[in-house]
């Protein structure tokens, strides 16, 4: 089924796709509306334009692919699927995210990844292919967050407070040098040969969608930032 | 029927929705522009507030003060009109055009005057035009009840009421009016009533203020803020940032870059890493008016005469987009508020968290008064 989305109320648009049997979704022309694909499973989503919030929340099993940017909320406490996104994200995305692989081109903002969990087989995923703004994976309980860096020539990839909180799960991030200035509940090491290979499939699968060389990608240095047992937080935080 | 400064204290949960619109060289947007712009967001209303900014929308009149004033009923009108008569000679008076829609209703009778102030009264009283504005608006505002002064700047002007933004839009007749610059609000009212002077843009003089969020430092802004005259009047913590922005830019010269280091002042831990001189800077702004940092969720829009700051909190809780086209700029909660109206901008970014994002006229064009960079 394909949908012209242009000027279309979210309500009805989602009306639609679910009224629809139709394995394969293509939907044109988004501005802004919101909720798409959530809960979905199996199906394939192929979506242009820009998608609103808190697309493809508790997503369980389907795939979204989108030619645009993404707003806030992406694949909040998705359990299974993929999400791909040939461009930039907003903030807030893979929010306690359970489950599954999300890939973005670009960059994502604030918040991304916190408190994703992971439990026996359901080992969350989170590629970001540019830099991440702050508190990236912060609480993180499980899962893997990989930050690329590409256009960053080498810097540290994220803003301030990554990793904050983390009590579980692993941050993988390509950078030049050591990164500094983390909270203390992050140990920090070069990447092991066991770290690369985790992230060689996400890698593989990054460059097959968006273009770039596997080989070129996987011979930079990378950073793995885990959780600190030692220094773990007895009781609430905050800045000043 | 209630009167504007008397509506309920219910508390509805959620968010606001800001855009704006702005030309560095200074070309005529229509004020439908931006009313499309909001469409989009439109769930991040509840139809409780909706309001505009307009700049450069009064060109017969650019030297004249242009107020906009709510009223409850007409007793408060004649009180304000003979306090103005007083203080400023009259240019023109007329009621603000608007068109009858039946998405807003309970509407308070709505002035517009542009005024010139009375010099020799101001003389008298020592004051610079600015402050002799300024402190006229206040006085109103806190003193004639049933009267409310929602727009006060040269050359622009705020349109705002209780309805969801687009229907504010048409209500006003936007497309009517044609500025360099404009700003909008959707709002969700969440701890304040929802009433015609709680609705955004807040200004004062030409400085007005779009704010998605909530802060928790109301009380102690408003604190400070009252010691040095302001008055917060509204029911709402916009009203708190308006001032602040208006005592740090107008009365303590700060620019806009230092404004934004004061109410979005990084956390101690960045400042330390900072180099110098931009620690010392950090901690300096941090210590002299630790009083009027803003903490908790906000997006912020300010504009002001030849320009337009956005900023967010510095943890950057609430979302903001800035596109850019040739020499226009966009700046939204939402890229879907960019996209609807200009669908391939060169250049589509997320400012971070407490970093000023400061937009002014090329400099060929009429350029910002007092908020200098």
């Amino acid at each position: 089924m394909r949908i012209n989305a242009f000027g279309m109320y979210y309500r009805k648009l989602n009306e639609t796709i679910r009224a629809c049997s139709d394995h394969n979704i293509v939907i044109d022309h988004l501005c802004g509306q919101r909720y798409i694909a959530c809960a979905e499973k199996d199906r394939l989503f192929t979506l242009r334009g820009t998608p609103g919030n808190g697309l493809a929340q508790y997503m369980d099993g389907a795939t979204v692919e989108v030619f645009g940017n993404c707003q806030e909320a992406v694949g909040d406490t998705m359990n299974s699927g993929e999400i791909i996104i040939h461009g930039h994200c907003g903030d807030a995305c893979a929010y306690g995210m359970r489950g599954g692989r999300i890939l973005i081109e670009g960059n994502v903002g604030y918040r991304a990844g916190v408190h994703m969990k992971a439990h026996l087989d359901h080992q969350p995923v989170l590629i970001v292919g540019g830099t991440a703004g702050s508190f990236l994976g912060e609480y993180l309980a499980g899962g893997l967050i990989a930050v690329l860096g590409i256009g960053a020539k080498g810097a540290y990839p994220c803003r301030y407070f990554c990793g904050t909180g983390m009590h579980g799960g692993k941050i993988i991030l390509r950078c030049d040098k050591k990164p500094e200035a983390l909270p203390p509940q992050v140990l920090v090491s070069l990447a092991s040969a066991d770290d690369l290979s985790e992230l060689a499939p996400h890698v593989e699968a990054y460059c097959h969608h968006f273009g770039h060389d596997v080989q070129t990608l996987m011979a930079q240095t990378y950073y793995v930032l885990t959780p600190n047992p030692e220094a773990s937080y007895k009781r609430l935080y905050t800045f000043e | 029927m209630r009167g504007i400064h008397d509506e309920g204290s219910e508390r509805i949960p959620s968010g606001c929705a800001i855009s704006s619109i702005f030309s560095k060289s200074g070309k005529p947007i229509n004020g439908e522009r931006i009313i499309h712009s909001m469409a989009p967001m439109h769930d991040r209303s509840n139809g409780l507030g909706g309001g505009f900014a307009g700049y450069g929308i009064y060109p017969q009149h650019k030297d004249d003060y242009a107020f906009h004033v709510f009223y409850d009923h007409s007793k408060a009108q004649n009180a304000c009109e003979s306090f103005l008569k007083e203080r400023f000679c009259f240019a023109a008076s007329e009621q603000i055009p608007t068109r009858k829609l039946s998405a807003i209703t309970q509407e308070p009778i709505s002035m517009r005057y542009f005024l010139r102030p009375l010099y020799r009264r101001m003389e008298d009283l020592q004051l610079d035009e600015s402050e002799y504005v300024a402190r006229c608006v206040l006085h109103i505002n806190a003193q004639i009840d049933g009267a409310y002064v929602f727009s006060s700047g040269k050359n622009m002007g705020v349109f705002k009421a209780v309805g969801f933004p687009e229907d504010v839009g048409r209500y006003y007749r936007l497309e009517e009016y044609e500025g360099y610059c404009w700003t909008a609000h959707g709002r969700y009212p969440t701890n304040t009533p929802g009433w015609w002077g709680g609705a955004h843009p807040f200004a004062l003089l030409d400085t007005t203020v779009v704010h998605n969020g909530e802060i928790s430092s109301y009380d102690a802004n408003r604190r400070t803020i009252e010691m040095f005259g302001y008055a917060c009047t509204l029911k709402t913590d916009t009203e708190a940032i308006t001032y602040i922005i208006d005592y740090l830019t107008r009365k303590c010269g700060l620019t806009l870059s230092e404004t934004a280091g004061v109410i979005a002042a990084p956390f101690w831990s960045t400042i330390t890493a900072m180099p110098e001189p931009a620690r010392s800077q950090a901690a300096y702004l941090r210590h002299a008016f630790s009083s009027l940092l803003i903490t908790g969720p906000f997006s912020i829009i300010v504009g002001f005469t030849g320009g337009l700051m956005a900023l967010n909190d510095r943890l950057k809780l609430r979302s903001m987009v800035v596109g850019e086209k040739g020499d226009m700029v966009y700046i939204a909660s939402e890229e879907c508020a960019i996209r609807v109206i200009e669908p391939e901008p060169d250049r589509i970014w997320s400012p971070a968290g407490g970093q000023p994002v400061i937009i002014t006229l090329d400099k060929s064009c009429q350029g910002g008064d007092h908020h200098g960079l």
